[in-house]
């Protein structure tokens, strides 16, 4: 019995939140629909630490959605970079929980709340669907699935600008959607399958062609988008500033990272390193959009006058760094792009945590609103400064690490010039952190705000997260080893 | 030179097709007609995975006596999957641009902007 359940984990990661959400509309109450929430993201979460045990204990996991073998079945295969990108996926949105029952009833209307809580599931299970299949067309469903609830829960704001962000991303993230999904019909029609490890096996012989060759350019187009990979980041900042807090955190930490992961998938494993960035100039086009990301979202970033605007802008500058380390193909940079994808994801959630902690308290997400809460909420603004330092990259928190070997890989290389793009983009990040720190300490507060802290749920899960940035920091060796045997499978050796 | 346009007429027709739907979806400020741009842009690529599953002489893929030739039964699922997404799409895009509607008074784009403009000049 306890085997068989175990056989059957792949697809229960996917399947859980799906048959949960339909149920928290069923139940029609706020409470029980976040008990619903707390739960099944507590299993997706175990179930994705089992799942990357066995991975790391017997190697690749293969499952046959309803028993059709692959490449005709839908295959789910799990290897070590699905597995260390489902953790993360699921740790967030487990963390999630406890901050999500206080901020989302300031935030929603008491009515919606249920609805709310069924479109995050929804949403999770179409982002763990990414990672988890094997096969390039369910990929698109998923992420269309994750899309479209996506694009509801950030119309959900308050303000009445979230439904244009929600209606621009939606416009945007369709178009990539569907650029996807013209890449995988080409890719489709020059070898008759859609399993990707079969594609990887057929695409060799059709390569040296125009369809494959176009393909690849939808592909990498349409993932870009839902990367917001500059230049096509234009729906980003919009979508995370006016979005409700516990949606910002839950994107800006997941939904990148799931694109991310599915660009390195594609790139690594359907076409091969050797084809995508040996064969077509894939990997200097992707290096100069990536130092472009890191320069325009940092300098972007300083002059935000919103704090939910300026965390976004450094998204954009972050992601920047995870394809700058994927594109430069090589088994260090890979090991710090997939690293940076961990840290980034604990390091920004952390961040937007914090700060819809100090939303829920002043209503407003200007910097100016936030003046001199450092005093009012010590422990908030505390865990604001310690994601931020972890942004910058300061030593003892997981920022550093993943900067550390991105540095390590771009000399390795004997890319001087990136390096100096990656210090300078540091640089920058002082300075934007440095804004929010000023406005906290060293500003007088409204008048009229009483000092207290946040609600203890949403305190808490904020320092989980600090406190596992800063533990990232201190014990890099695990996470990192782990990323380093990802990066090895991606470029064919090792498991 | 006759066959590069006469032989690939489908896929000249989604080119066109997916080109205007693209075009409308960028040049329109109306909000619903960049919904109807996108949905031409979409339905462009569904008629490519279509025509790309026709055999030549082939029948419907139905299960008859002998032996007979049939078009590819997978894109026509795939792309049935593909206008469920699109469908659910446009009527989450429609019910936006309602609320848009609702919030703002207009649906044009360069006046929603305008709107927001004002207020964060007058505040």
């Amino acid at each position: 019995m306890i085997q068989h359940l175990l056989s059957q984990l792949p697809a229960l990661q996917v399947v859980l939140p799906l048959v949960a959400a339909p149920l928290c509309v069923l139940l029609r109450r706020g409470n029980a629909a976040w008990t619903v929430y707390a739960a099944t993201t507590a299993a997706t979460f175990a179930i994705a630490v089992v799942l990357a045990m066995r991975v790391a204990a017997d190697g690749p996991v293969s499952y046959h959605m309803g028993g059709w073998a692959p490449p005709a079945g839908i295959e789910y295969r799990i290897d070590a970079l699905n597995a260390f990108v489902l953790m993360i996926v699921g740790g967030i949105a487990a963390a999630l929980a406890p901050y999500a029952r206080r901020s989302v009833a300031a935030e929603i209307n008491g009515e919606r709340v249920y609805l709310f809580y069924c479109l995050l599931l929804l949403c999770l299970s179409g982002l763990l669907g990414i990672v988890a299949t094997g096969d390039a067309f369910n990929l698109f469903v998923f992420l269309e699935i994750s899309s479209l609830s996506s694009y509801a829960l950030i119309a959900m704001g308050a303000k009445r600008r979230a439904l244009l962000a929600a209606f621009q991303y939606l416009v945007m993230g369709t178009i990539g959607g569907t650029f996807l999904l013209i890449g995988v019909g080409f890719l489709y029609q020059m070898t008759g399958t859609l399993n990707m490890l079969d594609l990887a096996a057929r695409l060799p012989a059709v390569e040296d062609t125009n369809t494959v060759r176009a393909g690849l350019a939808f592909i990498v187009v349409g993932i870009s988008l839902k990367l917001a990979l500059v230049p096509l980041h234009l729906w980003l900042p919009n979508a995370y500033a006016y979005a409700p807090s516990a949606v910002s955190v839950f994107l800006a930490a997941t939904g990148t990272k799931v694109a991310a992961y599915a660009l390195i998938r594609f790139l690594f494993t359907v076409f091969g390193a050797g084809y995508a960035f040996g064969t077509l100039p894939l990997g200097e086009i992707l290096i100069l959009l990536a130092v472009a990301a890191m320069l325009y979202g940092s300098v972007a970033a300083i002059y935000a006058a919103d704090a939910k605007r300026l965390l976004a802008w450094s998204s954009i500058a972050q992601i920047g760094y995870i394809v700058l380390g994927a594109s430069l193909a090589t088994a260090a940079g890979l090991t710090a792009g997939i690293l940076h994808l961990l840290n980034h994801a604990v390091i920004k959630g952390a961040l937007f945590m914090a700060l819809g902690a100090l939303f829920w308290r002043v209503r407003g997400s200007r910097i100016d609103d936030l003046a001199g809460l450092g005093r009012l909420m010590p422990w908030t603004c505390a865990a604001l400064v310690a994601g931020g330092l972890g942004l910058v990259g300061v030593p003892a928190t997981a920022g550093f690490i993943s900067k550390w070997y991105l540095l390590e890989a771009v000399l390795a290389e004997g890319r001087g010039w990136l390096a100096a793009a990656i210090l300078a983009s540091s640089l920058l990040s002082i300075v934007y952190i440095g804004r929010l720190i000023e406005a906290l300490y060293f500003r007088t507060p409204a008048a009229h705000i009483e000092a207290g802290e946040a609600p203890v749920g949403m305190l808490a899960a904020t320092w989980l997260l600090v406190a596992a940035s800063i533990g990232l920091g201190l014990y890099a060796t695990p996470a990192a080893d782990y990323a380093r045997a990802a990066a090895a499978g991606l470029l064919g050796g090792g498991p | 030179m006759l066959d590069t346009f006469v032989g690939l007429y489908n896929y000249w027709i989604v080119i066109v097709l997916m080109m205007i739907g693209f075009y409308i979806l960028i040049g329109h400020d109306n909000l619903v007609k960049k919904l109807i741009g996108l949905n031409i842009f979409q339905t462009a690529v569904f008629l490519f995975y279509i025509s790309v599953s026709k055999v030549r002489g082939g029948t419907a893929p139905i299960l008859t006596e002998g032996d007979p030739t049939y078009g590819h039964p997978l894109p026509h699922v795939l792309i049935l999957t593909a206008i469920v997404v699109g469908v659910a799409t446009t009527s989450l895009a429609l019910a936006l641009v309602v609320r848009i509607y609702e919030a703002y008074g207009s649906v044009e784009e360069d006046d929603i902007l305008e709107l927001d403009r004002d207020r964060d000049s007058g505040a």
